[in-house]
Order: structure tokens, then C-alpha cells, then sequence
């Protein structure tokens, strides 16, 4: 079943165009990791699944369900419908690479608050999801500290709960691991592998080679705003077509 | 030396000073209050039709003494008749009315630069998190910007509310008997200026610190979250 589908996405700052004309699309329990050096308009695709950025031109539709877009008066994007993004925005949620917890709210409080406020949940029932979410990425412990007294690692694991407490149908990792220390990437990177286990349809933008290519089941490498290469991980990561994905490779070979 | 038996004499007239101090202080701080948020939150605004009036409030109440505003209020406006026979004159002829009125616009300009800067140096991602969720920009506003503006802006409100507190004294020029009213009373009626103003002051030192124990106490209470971890 078709979850996601994503088509031609066009996005320029300015005279720069970043994406030039970018498909994706995700069937349900689909792990797809986006992949390419810095600047190759990774980030910016995924930040135009959710309307964070305006594409100039595409389409996106989830569930079947087309995002209703206008172009407003400087030519991007926007929602039709606000009504309509901020559904479509609760179903696919986020992991930010700095986390962005809200500062002032403790862990418990950072998942609730979404699930209260947005999707209508009573407090008494978010507060028992949220406590079996924070439990599931192992951070239920931490539950009544804020995120300034939490490692970087907990923080992120705390996101990942605040984004599971949504019942996504689909997740946007946005480089989880990349402002994280070293040994704080492998308790994420298993958190996420749990999830992918688990059926759930994730689209990640990573810099971890590794977890691409035994967690994804699609890579998609992406070279100044077109997808160069695309595939079955396993394959292109092995032996890459293009001399693109090669050269990246073989900087990033770990 | 000092004169204590005036001075103890005229204890219940400062007294009954606190009480007019107190009165003219919380109503226009909480007024003030009420007022800055939605003002702050339009001075945020990039839009610039509805940030600019609010700029132009503040710098207007900022860039002149709050004594020349009283003094325009109270003095000033009963001058034009139309004022003294429209339906408001009965408030606008009132000491006490123009004070607070004074007090309330003046506190309020400053209160709502120091919440508008909280609100534009809000972490940028937390809003970003809050619209990936689905959040209304009111939901937005409502649950996570104002919230944490309020905190942060704690500190700086604090400073506020005192050079409000002293901002009061003002009122006795318009002949409000206030802290410092009963002042120039025991001044008028003794000739004695120094035990009459040190007791102002006794009194003004006081109200300080308690207002500062209880801001330690709120941001004790809402700002743990910037706290250092023990």
C-alpha cells in the first residue's frame, strides 16, 4: 500500500535550485534513506514533505490524499487548506537533528503535548501512551527532567518517543545522529533499527552508511538536487553505477 | 540626631501610603501586563503593518518621561473642553484614574519590548517541531512561544516591576497620598526632611525586597528549566 508519493519537487533559493525535480515514493513499512554530500538538497527534501520549506513545484500526497498547494505571491508553495496541512503535518511526523524539544516542558511533557493539543487525546490517556513510548526507546526514567539535563542521546530518544506518540503514518528522520557524540549514535541509530523492525514507514536522511545498508531496504543518493542513483541499498552501496556515488562513497567509507 | 518620635508618630500616615503604593502599583502592572502580551505579540510580527504602530506606542512611552506623561494626562487633557464635557471626564478628572492611567501605558510600553525580544529570540526549532506536529498558529503561540517567552522574560520583568514600584512616587505630585506623599506631609508638618524622606525610603526598600524574594521565588518555579543541573 502507497503511503507516501512524492513527485517533481522543484525548490530554488533565489537563482540556487536545490531540488530540480525530485521523486519518492513509500509503501507502507518502507525504510528509504536519503543519502549525499552536503548541499545535495537532502535536508531540503524532506523539510518540503511537511511544507517546513515551500517547494516552488511537486506534488505530495499521503494516504492517496493530495496536499492541496498555491503558489503565493514570490512563487512558492503554500497550503491551500491550512486545516488540511496541519492533518497531513500530524500524520507525518518529525526527528529533528537538534532534537528541538520544547525547552521549557519536561521529557513527559514534550509528548504529551502534541497529542493533547493537536490530535484531541484526554490527558490521562497521552500520558499512559507517552510513558509506554518513552519505556520503548529507553528513556522512561528520564521522564521528569527537562531537556537541558538530558544527554544528547536521551534527548533524541525523547523526540523519537514525541514523534511516535503521534501514530505517525510516516516518519522524517532529518540526520537523527549527526549533532550527537559518537557514542551517543548507537543507542539512536538501535532505537530507529527497533522501529524499522517494527513495520513502520520511515524516510531518513542519514550520513550513517551502515545503517543504510542493513536497515533501508531503498537508498536514494541524491547529487545537486536530482536523484542520481537509486536502489536497493544492499546493490548500490556495493557497486555504484555512477562515478558520482562512487566518489561520495569512498569519502564516507567507514 | 534623628527625630524618632515624629517619626514614629507619623508611622500609621506611611502606613496608609503603602496601601495607595500597593493599589497604584498592581493595578497598573497587571492592566500593563494584560495589555503587552498581545501587543508583544504583534511587535514580533514580521509583518510590519502590525508591528509598527506597536513600535511606535513603545518608543513614544519609553522616549519621554513618565512624569511629562502624567503630567500631560492629568494637567493637559482637562485644558480642551470638549474633555472636560465628554462622558470620560468624571475619570479623567481623577488623580487617581490618571495615575494608573499613566502608570499602565508607560509599564505596559516597556513590558512589551521586553516580551517582544523574548518572543523574537525564541529557539527557532522548537517552533519549527511545533508545526511539523500540526500545531495552529495559535496553538503555537498559546502552548509553546508564549510560554517560553514569559519565562525567559522573567528576569528582565522583574527589573521592570521595581522601577515601576519606584515610578509610584510620581502619583504624590498629582497629590496622591501615597509612600511618598505621606512624605512631604510629615515634611510640610514638621520641617523635617531627612526623617521624613528616610522613611520613604525605609518603606520603598522594604516593598523591594520583597518583590525581588518573590520573583526569586517564580523563577525558582518556572525558570528550572535553564537551571544548571544539581
Amino acid at each position: 500500500m502507497q503511503k507516501l508519493l512524492v513527485e517533481d519537487l522543484h525548490k530554488r533559493y533565489g537563482d540556487n535550485e536545490v531540488l530540480k525535480g525530485v521523486s519518492l515514493s513509500a509503501n507502507a513499512g518502507d525504510v528509504i534513506c536519503i543519502i549525499g554530500s552536503s548541499g545535495s538538497g537532502k535536508s531540503t527534501l524532506l523539510r518540503c514533505i511537511n511544507l517546513l520549506e515551500q517547494p516552488n513545484q511537486g506534488k505530495i500526497s499521503l494516504n492517496g490524499e493530495a496536499m492541496q498547494l498555491v503558489p503565493d505571491r514570490n512563487g512558492a508553495l503554500k497550503a491551500a487548506d491550512p486545516k488540511q496541512l496541519q492533518r497531513m503535518r500530524s500524520r507525518l511526523a518529525m526527528v529533528f537533528q537538534h532534537f528541538n524539544l520544547w525547552a521549557h516542558m519536561t521529557a513527559l511533557e514534550n509528548v504529551i503535548e502534541a497529542p493533547i493539543h493537536v490530535l484531541g487525546q484526554s490527558k490521562a490517556q497521552a500520558i499512559e501512551r507517552a510513558e509506554h513510548f518513552l519505556s520503548r526507546v529507553g528513556v522512561a526514567h528520564r521522564k521528569n527532567m527537562y531537556p537541558a539535563h538530558l544527554s544528547g542521546g536521551e534527548q533524541q530518544r525523547v523526540a523519537i518517543a514525541r514523534a511516535l506518540a503521534m501514530e505517525p503514518e510516516v516518519m522524517l528522520f532529518d540526520e537523527p545522529t549527526s549533532a550527537l557524540d559518537p557514542e551517543l549514535v548507537g543507542e539512536v541509530l538501535k532505537v530507529m533499527r527497533d522501529l524499522a523492525q517494527e513495520g513502520r514507514t520511515m524516510i531518513v536522511v542519514t550520513h550513517e552508511m551502515g545503517f543504510a545498508r542493513e536497515v533501508s531496504n531503498s537508498a536514494i543518493f541524491l547529487h545537486q538536487g536530482l536523484v542520481e542513483e537509486q536502489g536497493a541499498p544492499g546493490e548500490i552501496l556495493a557497486n555504484p553505477r555512477s562515478e558520482r556515488l562512487r566518489q561520495f562513497l569512498s569519502g564516507s567509507l567507514k | 540626631m534623628l527625630n524618632l518620635e515624629v517619626m514614629g508618630s507619623s508611622l500609621p500616615l506611611y502606613f496608609g501610603g503603602v496601601v495607595v503604593t500597593l493599589k497604584l502599583l498592581a493595578v497598573s502592572l497587571i492592566v500593563g501586563l494584560l495589555a503587552a502580551v498581545p501587543l508583544a505579540v504583534l511587535r514580533a510580527s514580521p509583518n510590519v503593518w502590525l508591528s509598527r504602530p506597536v513600535w511606535l506606542f513603545t518608543y513614544v512611552f519609553r522616549g519621554t518621561p513618565l512624569l511629562v506623561q502624567l503630567f500631560l494626562i492629568y494637567y493637559g487633557l482637562a485644558q480642551f473642553s470638549w474633555v472636560r464635557e465628554s462622558v470620560l471626564w468624571p475619570w479623567f478628572s481623577s488623580a487617581w484614574f490618571c495615575s494608573m492611567f499613566a502608570f499602565a501605558l508607560n509599564t505596559c510600553a516597556y513590558t512589551t519590548e521586553i516580551i517582544a525580544g523574548a518572543i523574537s529570540a525564541t529557539h527557532h526549532g522548537e517552533v519549527e517541531a511545533a508545526r511539523a506536529m500540526g500545531m495552529s498558529p495559535f496553538t503555537l503561540y498559546r502552548r509553546i512561544v508564549l510560554p517560553s517567552a514569559l519565562r525567559r522574560a522573567l528576569p528582565a520583568y522583574s527589573n521592570e516591576v521595581i522601577m515601576m514600584l519606584h515610578g509610584t512616587s510620581l502619583a504624590s505630585i498629582v497629590t496622591l497620598m501615597d509612600i511618598t506623599g505621606a512624605a512631604r506631609e510629615v515634611n510640610s508638618r514638621y520641617y523635617l526632611p531627612f526623617e521624613a524622606f528616610i522613611t520613604a525610603a525605609g518603606f520603598y526598600l522594604a516593598l523591594t525586597f520583597v518583590l525581588v524574594g518573590l520573583f526569586h521565588l517564580a523563577e525558582k518555579r518556572w525558570l528550572v528549566h535553564l537551571a544548571p543541573r544539581t
